[in-house]
């Protein structure tokens, strides 16, 4: 009997092992994606099992944590706070206990609840010592004076908008604001009042979207902005030489292969108009023309230069704009001045605006400056980053002085700042089925410096659903709001 | 030398008279550990928790320490040649299983819902009438071999106990099983008595057939075909099985019952064709169930995708359950080390965290090292269990031996691949750390039953009368 006994015993053995193999499957090779799974409720309670670290703008937290009133059952220990909420929604995110983390919050909170593997031997320290774990905090980049500008002249127009103010020559953002916005602090705990606030948030529940970051999520048609791209693409590509050069632009201009006329909006001199002439009144048939003598393939590589098709990482993820890379002559045209489907992120514009002012170098945008240890030294710092260059120094002093003439004497006038140069462009982008939607009033711009230096570049958007749709457009309702965010920047150098 | 020219027997004979060394000391020693290490874990939980020495440390640790005492003692006088091993392992997984207890006893959230709070110090209650068992089975059951007259009064038990979450009004349907029966406030799983009163039958009922079954058979195809009539037990226990599996809607209890069966039937005719059989049946019998038989189609499916059935359980979607994720998560959690105890979040699991899901604390907060050295414990449970069966020198003995240690690995296969998602999740409940009368008190009488064939199979023969060939005879030790 023994022999069959010994073979029993070795199967006995093979179980014994195959659970060893499991568990080592399971605690080994998949333990952190088992740990770090979002719907894991350890990582829950460990965002929340100490004060989160916080996030920093110019010096002084925008967030903070408070102590959760304890039944006994509630395993999350703090809540976050946050000061001026709606205002920096757009900036932080949300972290709430009941419906998790977004944005900064999510992408830093590693750091913000000292959990991050650069924290490990302090954390050891610290558990050594009996201390309590602490989060780090995230320094960003922003400006508060240009966030406020920003959203109090977004929430004064009383529509829906957003405006990205970014330093051309770093690419640090200044400010990003975004309106209708939320208070992250209304759900950021357990309770059944956060649960009705978080509801009623929801899209399906308020049309206006609170929720939505419109400076990075969401894609607008730039109308007469993108201009700006396509004059950039004639100067890179030599169509045209100068801002001063006649362009060969028929009035009426008839799209290629269709019989449809490109109108401009009002009677206003466009025939063979220069670029800069062209630029200051906002010609349709010249940029148009413009964009269909290029092609497609040129005007795509510029857009492409420029940030278009690409998600950006602020580190927040942003949407991609879009510039069509298939379409027709017509469609091209049309996307040359900002219509078809043509859409970019408030961002994307804010960049546009930038690399024409840090003179053709594009920087790739951040909004995290420094990651700091919660003994506030510094962690990770980021550097600036060179993203490209769409376009050469001397193009882009040429379109310098064009988006300077615009503000100057041209539709963006409502921008111009005593003492300082400012360079600019307006637009209304139609949209809506058969342009029955309100327009979207656009302005993008960039402030100079005496010195030659440009502090900051701005890109706003306002749909205006109670507006006039003939009062609708860049230089009156958007320019004031840049204006006063790069006032708001200038004044802080000071 | 001598010992060529004397006969073999001799010898054998000679070397036991010298005496196998009875190993009642290395015993002791090793049950120092054994309730020393839950000591430690019990302080331990009480600092991670509340910051301090919990305060029934010492009546803990008398407690452990007095029945292990007492159950070493009775070993001692009853059972002194029995392996040291076995009372040592079962007592440091019962302390450990209690420690834990004591620590999901601390949940808040367990204690809302009345999952836990009061476990612990029932369970030693378990644990002082599981050791009681223990020392009446040594005590009373002076030989093993006692055991056999009672073959097949023994079916007519196991039969009956098996039967009993059946009767109306008595059987208690818990998370979806039938095996538990409710007798005045008190859940009682008869399955794990069953086990036992099982292995008796099929030991004393193989011991006698054995021949019959392995010899009379045909070869076809390398085989050997056992003819139709000897071909009757195996199917009615199959049957029995399937009939468990159908009404008491328990995959893990059929399995159990059924691979003892094959286990003790292989041994006993030393045909693999018996195996064989037996898993093709097990196969067809679980499939064809588990696609019929909704609760046990549920657990397959939620061993398939436990996210989505965590993600229905969270939807509100009635019969769906969060446990088996919760389970995978706190594993997971735990990582290589573990959180330490007290410090994990096992409490997620909510239903049944202390007992059938009670690895899943064990894992997350003594980690890869803490799970492996448990199935390594009970390994070595296993282990000596076989040796036993090895070294028992009678056929009851040995299949009894190699029954009761085949299904105490199988139910910690079953009970632990089901909880870390390796298969679908059973009703069992693991040996002795499970929080749980009748698994502790079954079990404690197991390792008796296990301690009395040991010390049987290793108690030195009566010398023999003094053979005047062997005078002269040296051993050679090399």
């Amino acid at each position: 009997m023994n022999k069959p006994l010994r073979r029993i015993a070795i199967f006995c053995g093979l179980l014994v092992l195959t659970l060893l193999i499991r568990d080592n499957w399971l605690q080994y090779v998949k333990a952190d994606s088992l740990k770090n799974d979002d719907k894991n409720r350890r990582v829950t309670i460990a965002r929340y099992s100490t004060p989160r670290g916080d996030i920093i703008v110019g010096g002084n937290p925008v967030t903070g944590s408070t102590e959760t009133k304890s039944n006994g059952l509630n395993d999350l220990k703090y809540k976050r706070t946050y000061k001026n909420g709606p205002m920096w929604a757009p900036v932080t995110g949300y972290a709430s206990q009941a419906f998790g983390a977004n944005q900064l919050e999510n992408i830093e909170d590693g750091i913000l609840t000292g959990n991050d593997d650069r924290l490990f031997f302090r954390n050891t320290l610290d558990m050594i010592t009996g201390k309590p774990k602490q989060g780090g905090n995230v320094v960003t980049t922003l400006n508060a004076a240009a966030q406020k500008a920003a959203y109090n002249g977004l929430k004064n127009t009383g529509g829906k908008g957003a405006a990205v103010a970014l330093d051309p020559s770093t690419g640090k953002i200044l400010a990003l604001a975004s309106y209708p916005s939320y208070d992250p602090s209304s759900f950021a705990g357990t309770s059944n009042k956060d649960a009705e606030a978080w509801k009623k948030l929801q899209k399906n529940a308020n049309p206006a979207d609170p929720m939505l970051n419109r400076a990075l999520r969401e894609t607008y048609p730039p109308g007469s902005t993108f201009k700006v791209v396509t004059a950039a693409a004639a100067l890179e590509n030599g169509l045209y030489k100068s801002a001063d050069e006649a362009t060969d632009s028929p009035l009426p201009y008839t799209l290629p292969d269709t019989h449809t006329e490109l109108k401009n909006e009002g009677n206003i001199p466009c025939k063979n108009a220069t670029m800069r002439e062209a630029l200051r009144v906002s010609c349709n048939t010249v940029f148009g023309k413009i964009g269909a003598d290029l092609g497609k393939d040129k005007m795509l590589e510029e857009a492409k230069k420029f940030g278009f098709d690409a998600e950006q990482y602020t580190p927040v993820r942003t949407a991609a704009s879009n510039f069509p890379e298939e379409m027709n002559r017509p469609s091209t045209a049309l996307s040359s001045i900002g219509q078809f489907e043509t859409a970019a992120t408030p961002l994307q514009m804010a960049m546009v605006a930038s690399a024409v002012a840090n003179d053709g170098k594009l920087m790739k945008p951040y909004m995290v400056d420094m990651l700091q240890t919660p003994n506030l030294d510094p962690l990770e710092k980021t550097e600036p980053q060179e993203l490209g260059r769409p376009l050469s120094a001397q193009n882009a002093q040429v379109l310098q002085s064009m988006m300077e003439t615009v503000v100057k004497d041209g539709t963006g006038k409502n921008a111009q700042i005593p003492n300082v140069t400012v360079g600019g462009k307006t637009g209304t982008a139609q949209h809506g089925v058969a342009n029955s939607a309100n327009p979207y009033a656009w302005f993008i711009s960039y402030a100079k410096l005496p010195d030659g230096s440009s502090p900051v570049a701005v890109a706003v958007v306002v749909e205006d659903e109670n507006a006039n749709r003939d009062d609708i457009s860049g230089g009156g309702l958007a320019a004031p709001i840049a204006k006063s965010v790069m006032e708001a920047v200038i004044n802080s150098k000071k | 030398m001598s010992s060529t020219t004397n006969p073999s027997t001799h010898h054998t004979s000679t070397i036991g008279a010298i005496g196998a060394p009875s190993r009642r000391n290395t015993e002791l020693a090793l049950l120092v550990f054994a309730v020393a290490i839950p000591v430690f874990a019990y302080a331990n939980v009480g600092l991670a928790i509340n910051n301090q020495v919990p305060s029934g440390l010492l009546s803990y640790g008398l407690g452990l320490g007095l029945l292990a005492g007492v159950a070493h003692l009775v070993v001692r006088k009853f059972a002194p040649y029995a392996d040291p091993l076995l009372l040592p392992l079962a007592t440091l997984l019962n302390g450990l299983g209690l420690v834990v207890i004591w620590r999901l006893d601390q949940s808040k959230l367990l204690q809302s819902i009345k999952q836990a709070g009061t476990a612990a110090p029932r369970q030693l209650l378990y644990t002082a009438m599981g050791i009681a068992l223990f020392i009446v089975v040594l005590i009373f059951l002076k030989d093993h071999r006692v055991l056999q007259r009672y073959t097949y009064i023994s079916m007519v038990g196991a039969l009956f106990l098996l039967l009993l979450p059946l009767v109306p009004g008595l059987g208690a349907n818990i998370y979806g099983a039938k095996i538990w029966i409710s007798v005045a406030g008190f859940s009682i799983q008869p399955g794990e008595f069953a086990k036992i009163v099982l292995a008796i039958f099929f030991a004393g009922y193989l011991m006698v057939k054995r021949d019959a079954l392995a010899l009379a058979s045909r070869r076809f195809m390398g085989l050997y075909l056992p003819r139709g009539r000897d071909l009757g037990p195996i199917l009615v226990v199959w049957f029995i099985s399937i009939l468990i599996l159908v009404f008491e809607t328990d995959l893990g209890t059929s399995l159990l019952f059924f691979g003892m069966f094959v286990i003790m039937l292989y041994v006993a005719t030393e045909r693999t064709s018996w195996i064989v059989f037996g898993l093709l049946m097990s196969a067809a019998g679980a499939v064809g169930v588990a696609s019929f038989e909704p609760h046990v189609k549920m657990r397959v499916q939620a061993w398939l995708d436990p996210m989505k059935e965590y993600t229905l359980s969270q939807a509100g979607v009635g019969g769906h359950s969060e446990q088996s994720m919760q389970a995978l998560w706190a594993f997971g959690s735990g990582g290589t080390l573990g959180s330490g105890l007290g410090q994990g979040h096992s409490d997620l699991i909510r239903f049944a965290a202390n007992s059938d899901f009670i690895l899943a604390t064990f894992g997350e907060e003594l980690g890869l090292a803490g799970i492996m050295a448990l199935l390594l414990i009970y390994g070595l449970i296993v282990e000596r269990g076989v040796r036993t069966a090895l070294a028992a020198r009678d056929p009851f003995g040995k299949l009894l031996a190699i029954g009761l240690s085949g299904a105490f690995a199988l139910q910690v296969f079953v009970v632990s691949g089901g909880v870390m998602g390796l298969i679908p999740l059973t009703g069992m409940t693991m040996p002795f750390v499970a929080y749980g009368g009748s698994s502790v008190i079954a079990n404690w009488a197991l390792v008796g039953i296990l301690i009395r064939i040991s010390d049987t199979a290793r108690r030195p023969a009566p010398a023999p009368a003094s053979n005047p060939d062997a005078e002269m005879t040296q051993v050679v030790r090399p």
